[in-house]
């Protein structure tokens, strides 16, 4: 971990030095203190609250490669798979921290949807406005982000407009023979009464530890509506530490949907700011994983204002050793009465090895709300198994029934059939089994 | 058809079943009753393949062949069918995902092709018609909030759909009303023929007023004490339970 401490504190010079006068600029103002604040803290470590159920330790111990300048090449093909294919979609595409056009499908009219350092250089009062704006200023990862962010999405819809079709972000890591760290940069800003749907996901092609480090800020103005979802699928030789941070303003309706298959370490901090009244946010989770994966969901509803809405709902399947933690939080600030906020994370353990360590954490300052929370940690019904088999639904497929219905609910909120599609195939895929319907 | 010698069986190392006999020939209904804890539910629980059960003297045959080494799944794919006397509640299955899904199941087993849509939909339709079933129930997540009745009429639909050579209708009565249970037994009539044949376990002779019986046997303490014909059931409605207390009856 000291190791990987000093590379980037002797990276950030070099970045600095590169900056040519941008660099008492506000933007690089904010990548200092940021840098600072991570310098100061250092990386989370067990005795971290917010870290207590996971080692990070052993996930930065790998000797990363914190800027890649060679580019590789990877053509469509190799790729193909990670898209949604059978609906027409924008696409930014990042080979290696850069931006590939030749990948990409991008627009700027009626609206925004390039690059995060196209918005640095040609829209500077945005960035002013937004960047780092979002994020919480205490999460050490976050702040690395912060400090190092160059290259990823920037999607800035204009007032009344309905995006027409979905964007899906790609950062695709290849191989270079060494570790790789990447640290891509969101930033969307949906404006008022304007409409749009995001998928995001990371992919290493590299044999070598590839540690993604992500950090996305959303910015959901009066009225507007997104829908985000994440597909983390990656290698099992893939870690990824995912910090969202969604402020949502009057009138807003956000989901952010993460579904979790893959890669070998996940984390996310998934952050809603509620900072306007009447707000909607909803969050779903599906995870499913097995030998030798973590996944550690830490959420946060943060209702500062009345009136405001906020649903969770987080399903988890773990087999053989598996590891999952879910830390659902929710604040309900002393004046943020009439509040609805409710949260559920329902899991079920295949195996006497795998583990979930679960923990809502309602902090509730207000009187005059609704609040639930409930967790529930199971295994199959054995009862349930044998009704299944004597209908003649042979046991491995009659476990995947059960389990499939039993996560089913978590894709309550995906909208494009085509992306619930693919995630039930994933989780069939998961599952070892070929039913043949959809539920 | 059905072929039981000397069955032993019990739980968590408590016998049972402490030797059963029973033949079910093709095209026969039986009916076996008896007090609470004489072993009933066990027997059709055994038959059907339930895990927690473990065999420890005799043997189930079924067309000839030992139905002990098949699994649950197995032995539905054979012509075994069981009405749970408790239907499990499974949220976020349809009855029609879960029809589908058992019938082509069992279609692949044997080696046939999975069912046409179109036929499925129109077998469905016509037992659905059979056992006065609204459309809407086949959306509905599988027993999920279904009232004891529709649970029950639900069993009988999968049976209809299944078309099993041997059913088993474990205490099928049980919290049905008179109405409820005369279209039940009346869907169990229609399915009766001479190639099936049909186990009734019931505590009362209510049910065997409308799926009449061609023998009947009262199991006690795990066997079977007394067998007869129908008029055994009306003796037993009449008699209660009771005289088999006094111990020294034999079958």
């Amino acid at each position: 971990m000291e190791a990987l401490k000093d590379k980037l504190e002797s990276s950030f010079l070099v970045f600095e030095n590169e900056l040519n006068g941008e660099g008492e600029g506000p933007i690089h103002t904010r990548r200092r203190e940021a840098f600072e604040r991570f310098v100061k803290s250092g990386f989370p470590t067990k005795r971290d609250e917010e870290w207590k159920y996971t080692n990070l330790k052993p996930v930065l111990k790998p000797d990363f490669r914190v800027f890649v300048n060679d580019e590789n090449t990877v053509d469509f093909s190799s790729i193909k798979r990670f898209f949604l294919n059978d609906v027409d979609t924008y696409k930014l595409v990042f080979i290696d921290g850069y931006y590939s056009s030749w990948l990409s499908e991008t627009t700027h009219q009626g609206f925004d949807i390039c690059t995060f350092s196209n918005m640095l250089t040609k829209y500077k009062d945005v960035a002013e406005q937004y960047f780092g704006k979002a994020l919480p200023e205490n999460e050490a990862m976050a702040s690395v982000n912060t400090a190092f962010a160059r290259e990823g999405a920037f999607i800035r819809i204009k007032r009344n407009v309905t995006v027409d079709k979905p964007v899906e972000i790609i950062f695709i890591t290849t191989d270079h023979g060494v570790a790789t760290l990447a640290q891509p940069r969101n930033l969307v800003v949906v404006e008022e009464n304007a409409e749009i749907t995001i998928l995001e996901r990371h992919q290493s092609l590299s044999e070598q530890p590839v540690l993604t480090n992500t950090a996305t800020e959303i910015f959901a103005l009066r009225d507007s509506r997104l829908n985000y979802y994440k597909i983390q699928n990656d290698a099992k030789t893939a870690s990824l530490i995912d910090s969202t941070a969604v402020r949502q303003y009057r009138g807003s309706n956000v989901t952010m949907g993460t579904y979790s298959f893959g890669n070998k370490f996940i984390r996310n901090n998934l952050n809603f700011f509620l900072e306007e009244e009447h707000t909607e946010s909803h969050m779903d989770g599906i995870t499913v994983i097995d030998e030798g994966q973590t996944v550690d969901h830490h959420t946060l509803a943060d209702h500062k204002v009345p009136n405001c809405y906020s649903d969770e709902l987080y399903k988890g399947i773990y087999d053989a050793n598996a590891h999952g933690v879910f830390n659902g939080k929710v604040m309900v600030h002393p004046h943020a009465q009439k509040t609805n906020a409710f949260q559920q994370n329902n899991n079920i353990l295949l195996t006497d090895k795998a583990s979930i360590d679960t923990k809502p954490q309602l902090e509730i300052f207000a009187d005059d709300v609704q609040c639930s929370h409930g967790c529930t940690i199971g295994q199959l019904d054995e009862e349930a198994m044998f009704y299944l088999r004597s209908r003649g639904i042979p046991e491995k497929e009659a476990k995947a029934l059960l389990l499939y219905a039993f996560a089913n609910d978590g894709l309550r909120n995906v909208k494009i059939p085509a992306l619930r599609k693919k995630l039930n195939r994933q989780i069939a895929k998961k599952l070892n089994v070929n039913l043949d319907f959809e539920l | 058809m059905l072929k039981i010698n000397n069955l032993q069986a019990g739980i968590e190392g408590k016998e049972i079943l402490k030797g059963i006999d029973l033949e079910v020939k093709a095209g026969e209904v039986h009916a076996i009753m008896g007090p609470n804890g004489s072993g009933k539910s066990t027997l059709s629980s055994v038959i059907a393949g339930r895990e927690d059960y473990e065999v420890s003297g005799g043997s189930i045959d079924f067309e000839g062949e030992d139905l002990l080494d098949l699994g649950a799944d197995e032995r539905a794919h054979k012509g075994i069918f069981l009405s749970f006397q408790y239907p499990v509640e499974i949220p976020g299955v349809t009855v029609t995902n879960f029809i589908k899904t058992a019938i082509n199941e069992s279609r692949k087993a044997r080696g046939e092709e999975p069912m046409p849509a179109n036929v499925m939909l129109k077998k469905m339709r016509e037992k659905m018609a059979l056992l006065e079933i609204d459309n809407a129930f086949l959306s509905r997540s599988l027993n999920e909030g279904f009232s004891g009745g529709e649970k029950k009429r639900n069993e009988i639909f999968q049976m209809a759909m299944l078309e099993p050579k041997l059913a088993i209708l474990d205490e099928t009565d049980s919290g049905l009303d008179i109405d409820a249970l005369r279209i039940v037994a009346n869907g169990v009539n229609k399915l009766k023929s001479k190639d099936n044949a049909v186990i009734v376990i019931t505590h009362y002779q209510r049910l065997l007023d409308y799926i009449v019986p061609d023998y009947v046997h009262v199991l006690h303490k795990g066997k079977i004490v007394k067998s007869g014909d129908k008029s055994l059931a009306h003796e037993l409605e009449a008699k209660g339970y009771d005289w088999l207390k006094e111990g020294a009856v034999e079958a």
